[in-house]
C-alpha cells in the first residue's frame, strides 16, 4: 500500500459525503435523514483538517481548523433547532416520514 | 509500514463502515441503532483527527459531537416513541435513485481526487495545538467567535420557543 497522503484522506471524506447524501435521499424515517446531513457536514470537516495539514509554506495555517471550529459550533446550533423542529411537526402530525409530511408537495 | 499510515487504515475504515451502517443497516431500521453507529462514525473520524495532528479539533469533536449531539438525538428519538418504523417497506423508486445518484457522484469525485495529485510535494507540516488555535482564535478571527456566541444564543431562544405547547 502506497504512503499515507493528502489524497488518502479526501477520499475518505469523499466516501462519507456519498453515504450521507445517500442516506439523505433513501431513507424516510426524518430523524435519519438528519444523521445523515450529520454525516455529510463530518466529511467536510474531515477534508478541511486534512488540507489544513497538508498546506505548503505559503500563506495563512490556521484557517482551516478555525473554520472547522465554527462549523461544529453552527452544526450545534443547527441540531438543536432542527430537532425542536422535528419534536413540533411530531406533535401536529404525529408522524416522522418523509412521506406523511408531503403539504408543500406540488 | 509505518504506524500512522496502519492506524489510517483502520481509522478510515472503521469510519466509512459504520457510515455505512449508519445509513443502511441490514439487521435493524430503528433509529436507535443508526444513532449509536453514528457515535461510532464520529470517533472513528476524531481517530483521523489525531492523526492529522489535530489535537483540539480531535477534543471537541468527541465532546460536542459525541457528548452533546448525541445526547440530544437519543432525547428526541426517545420523545417521539417511534414503534412503526419497523413495519413501512422500502420504496424501490427511492432506492434506485438514490443509489444512482450517489453512485454517480462517487464515480466521478473518487478517482478524480485520487489521481489529482493535490498531494503531490506537500509534506505534513501543520501542528494544529490548542495554544496556536487558541491565539488565532482571539486575535485575528474574535469578531466571528463574538458573532456566533450571538447564533448560539439565539438558537437556544428558538428551540425553547420552538418546543413550548402553545405558541403564542
Amino acid at each position: 500500500m502506497p504512503q499515507v497522503g493528502l489524497e488518502h484522506y479526501l477520499v475518505t471524506s469523499a466516501l462519507l459525503f456519498c453515504l450521507g447524501l445517500l442516506g439523505t435521499i433513501m431513507r424516510r424515517n426524518i430523524l435519519i435523514v438528519y444523521m445523515s446531513l450529520e454525516l455529510m457536514l463530518n466529511s467536510a470537516n474531515l477534508a478541511l483538517v486534512a488540507l489544513t495539514r497538508h498546506k505548503d509554506s505559503m500563506g495563512d495555517h490556521v484557517s482551516g481548523q478555525i473554520m472547522v471550529f465554527f462549523i461544529i459550533t453552527v452544526a450545534a446550533a443547527e441540531v438543536a433547532v432542527g430537532l425542536a423542529l422535528i419534536v413540533a411537526l411530531y406533535r401536529r402530525r404525529a408522524s416522522a416520514h418523509t412521506e406523511d409530511l408531503a403539504t408543500l408537495k406540488f | 509500514m509505518a504506524y500512522p499510515d496502519l492506524f489510517f487504515y483502520l481509522f478510515a475504515a472503521m469510519t466509512v463502515l459504520f457510515g455505512a451502517l449508519v445509513v443502511a443497516n441490514p439487521f435493524s431500521r430503528s433509529p436507535v441503532t443508526s444513532a449509536m453507529f453514528l457515535v461510532l462514525t464520529i470517533l472513528s473520524l476524531a481517530g483521523l483527527y489525531v492523526l492529522l495532528h489535530a489535537f483540539f479539533i480531535a477534543a471537541i469533536q468527541i465532546i460536542v459531537y459525541a457528548g452533546a449531539v448525541m445526547v440530544l438525538f437519543l432525547f428526541v428519538i426517545m420523545l417521539l416513541d417511534l414503534r412503526d418504523e419497523e413495519k413501512r417497506r422500502v420504496k424501490i423508486f427511492g432506492l434506485v435513485t438514490g443509489l444512482l445518484a450517489t453512485g454517480a457522484l462517487g464515480v466521478l469525485l473518487v478517482p478524480t481526487l485520487w489521481q489529482s495529485g493535490v498531494g503531490n510535494g506537500l509534506n505534513p507540516t501543520f501542528e494544529g495545538d490548542t495554544k496556536t488555535l487558541g491565539r488565532a482564535l482571539f486575535s485575528e478571527h474574535l469578531l466571528p467567535f463574538e458573532i456566533v456566541s450571538l447564533l448560539l444564543l439565539a438558537a437556544m431562544v428558538g428551540a425553547i420557543l420552538l418546543s413550548k405547547k402553545e405558541l403564542k
